[in-house]
């Protein structure tokens, strides 16, 4: 608790320097990485921030100590060798992209190792600060790093707002930027350099491997809670902060620990809520509008069979012979015989069950949707009378009474259907 | 530079890795599946750090267990995340490994007292030290360098999966709804081929680190995938591709004083890039001349 409070109420300078830079160069890159991954291209991020080791490494050689501009330039430099490499291995060959990418995340990475490897045994006593590159430490960060680093992001992130609409032309539809006139190749060369960027300042504070995780998560997460551009991005950078901050303060308690492995974990939950409860596109919410849906039309279903009953002069049906009439649903059935009962559309009477009159007028109203839509699918489609009932099976449950008025004035109130059948009406 | 028994042993071990690797890579390439394969090899981390703590060893059959249900249970997520929550593919595929090694390196934090495993171990392994990691009997008899034994085991159950399962892989890489038609069962035959993969991942990870499996995997295939389109031709020559870079990396490592996993896949990634440029469109283009061998000598 002692801990908690002091990291929080940032009476350490130090601390509030990382806390500032973990946040910034978490929004950074979460706005970045949203941009790619509404691309399609999230996982060349991970084939970017894999590439930018041997960088660092060269960075290290030249400089011979841990000297933040070295480093970035040298990580920049590897990290857009990468990404040309990759786009003209697309370009030139014909191998798929998923090779590719993990060919020269692979490649680059292990020729980093190489240098790593021939860095540690070279002796130089500040080695020991480049291993966190690889797996993250932002206590680390000191305050002339937090000038670099979140200078770059803040410097990406307006790059990225001033130029919104230029971007989202990029990811959403790059032919019809190329045709009024904009420079797509100029703004994709743009674009990459905001990735490598966005990878680099992230190198210190999360580490190479899962520096993907930060480009990729946030806007994964996001998609799920909106479908404004606008809101997605601001989503997905205060996802990106919020973990920031609570990976950096674990490493704060647990001084072995490595930031950037707790940041993802903590980026993971959240994007496991808002897969799992998001409204509207979560499984969860989707499960249940399905089944919501599912119980409506078998609802739908059986008021139109014990209406069809009264048109062939049976005013009710035996229970027995509505279970025949929904093979294999039998708990559905009794289910929506207990839903209408409670809602009185229908009347139990022993074992033959009766529509009631909210129930009749219910069921007249079905009948007449699915009638009208099969003579509109005949009459304005063309499509002969032994074909239009299955699409008036599924329309029937979704037709609003605007588009009943529609069909009612556009057919002019018909009497018959294509199969001679009464158009029922109150 | 030497030719002695050592340097005979890491060559082989790690040609015998590589040829492991590459062969189940061939397969993975053809699926468009090189990217699933890189999820794999990071997402074992975590079972392969609990089968260290249950077992106490890295001899431990338990290690391999926990990495096989580890990769099938990545493949799974990745596939439920694509299927049923509508995350697109890549965006599951970088979720699931990130998340996954994510808590295999925080668990080796946790246990770093308990597990004789470090992170430099799971990046780069060491086969260096191969020849001093000696499998002893109970009776103090030397058998050898254990992981010589490990990845000879491995590269026979590999090449026994392939062989049996030669004609289903086949049809399940080039068309997976031909292969439902006539029976094959292409969900199983996937997932046996993603275990064949996690538990390579396992058997070769001390040896050349968890991550640079991802190279053997993806970079010899993709090599021979350039010069051939034939599957038979496409197999055998990325064996060779393999012991290929098993000896010139060993000893530019040795020159170099560097880690040969390392070196090893510099070199497979000095081949890919050199055969890339080399069949190119815009290299030929450059001497006015169609891919023929007429070129071919021009150019040499």
């Amino acid at each position: 608790m002692e801990d908690f409070v002091y990291f929080f109420t940032f009476q350490d300078s130090s601390i509030a320097f990382v806390v500032i830079g973990i946040i910034l160069l978490g929004v950074g890159s979460a706005y970045v990485g949203t941009y790619s991954f509404l691309d399609k291209k999230a996982l060349l991020g991970d084939a970017i921030s894999h590439a930018v080791l041997p960088g660092i490494c060269v960075g290290f050689i030249l400089a011979g100590e841990k000297n933040p501009l070295f480093i970035v330039s040298g990580a920049f430099i590897s990290g857009a060798l990468a990404t040309f490499l990759s786009s003209w291995l697309n370009k030139s060959t014909r191998l798929s992209e998923d090779a590719i990418i993990a060919s020269i995340l692979s490649i680059f990475f292990g020729f980093g190792i190489v240098l790593l490897t021939i860095i540690q045994k070279s002796g130089n006593p500040e080695m020991a600060g480049l291993n966190q590159f690889i797996f993250g430490n932002a206590i680390a960060i000191l305050e002339s790093d937090v000038y670099i680093y979140g200078g770059l992001a803040v410097f990406i992130i307006l790059c990225l707002t001033v130029f919104q609409k230029e971007f989202s032309l990029l990811v959403f539809n790059p032919d019809y930027g190329r045709a009024i006139g904009f420079p797509m190749g100029m703004i994709r060369v743009t674009f990459n350099v905001l990735l490598i960027l966005s990878v680099v300042i992230g190198i210190q504070a999360i580490g190479v491997v899962l520096m993907a995780a930060l480009l990729i998560t946030p806007g994964a997460a996001a998609r799920f809670w909106t479908d404004r551009l606008g809101v997605l991005v601001i989503l997905a950078g205060t996802f990106s902060a919020i973990s920031g901050v609570l990976g950096t303060y674990i490493s704060f308690v647990i001084p072995q620990m490595p930031t950037g492995p707790w940041v993802v974990v903590f980026l993971s939950i959240i994007a496991l809520i808002s897969f799992l409860f998001a409204p509207k596109k979560g499984v969860l919410s989707r499960y249940l509008s399905r089944r919501i849906y599912l119980r409506k039309t078998h609802r739908d279903h059986l008021l139109k069979l014990l209406y069809k009953g009264i048109e062939a002069n049976k005013p009710g049906l035996p229970i027995a012979e509505i279970h025949e009439a929904f093979p294999f649903q039998k708990t559905q059935t009794k289910q929506s015989i207990g839903n209408l009962s409670k809602d009185k559309f229908i009347t139990q009477n022993q074992l033959v069950i009766e529509l009631s009159s909210t129930g009749r007028s219910e069921a007249k109203r079905i009948v007449r949707l699915h009638r009208l839509w099969e003579l509109y699918l005949n009459e304005y489609m063309n499509i002969a009378p032994d074909h239009v009932h299955d699409t008036a099976e599924k329309l029937e449950h979704l037709l609003t009474p605007e588009m009943e008025e529609l069909l009612e004035s556009r057919l002019n109130f018909p009497k018959l259907d294509p199969h001679q059948e009464n158009i029922p009406r109150d | 530079m030497s030719f002695d028994q050592n340097a005979f042993l890491i060559i082989i071990t790690a040609a015998m890795i590589a040829i492991s690797c590459g062969l189940l890579g061939v397969f993975m390439m053809l699926r468009k599946m090189s990217m699933t394969g890189d999820a794999i090899s990071h997402a074992v981390l975590p079972g392969i750090v609990i089968g260290f703590f249950i077992s106490g060893s890295q001899r431990g059959l338990e290690v391999i267990i926990g990495a096989g249900i580890l990769g099938i249970l990545a493949t799974l997520v990745i596939d439920w995340l694509r299927r049923k929550a509508r995350v697109q593919l890549d965006a599951s595929i970088g979720i699931t490994f990130t998340l996954l090694f994510a808590i295999g390196i925080i668990l080796i934090n946790l246990l770093a007292y308990k597990v004789d495993l470090d992170q430099e171990c799971v990046l780069y392994g060491e086969i260096a030290y191969l020849p001093i990691d000696l499998w002893l009997t109970k009776s103090g008899l030397n058998l050898g360098p254990r992981i010589l034994y490990l990845s000879l085991l491995n590269l026979i159950l590999v090449i026994t999966f392939i062989i049996l399962f030669f004609k289903e892989l086949k049809v399940t890489s080039f068309d997976e709804n031909f292969s439902k038609v006539i029976g094959i069962p292409a969900g199983l035959i996937n997932l046996s081929l993603m275990s064949m993969v996690s538990y390579t991942t396992v058997s070769s990870f001390e040896a050349v680190g968890a991550i640079l499996v991802v190279a053997l995997l993806v970079v010899p295939p993709a090599t021979a995938f350039l010069w051939t389109r034939k599957l038979k031709l496409l197999i055998q020559l990325t064996i060779a591709i393999g012991i290929g870079i098993s000896i010139a990396g060993y000893y530019l490592a040795y020159f170099f004083d560097s880690s040969i996993a390392g070196m090893i896949v510099s070199v497979a990634g000095i081949g890919f890039l050199a055969s890339a440029l080399f069949k190119s469109k815009s290299f030929f283009s450059r001497f006015g001349t169609s891919r023929t061998s007429v070129s071919f000598e021009k150019t040499v």
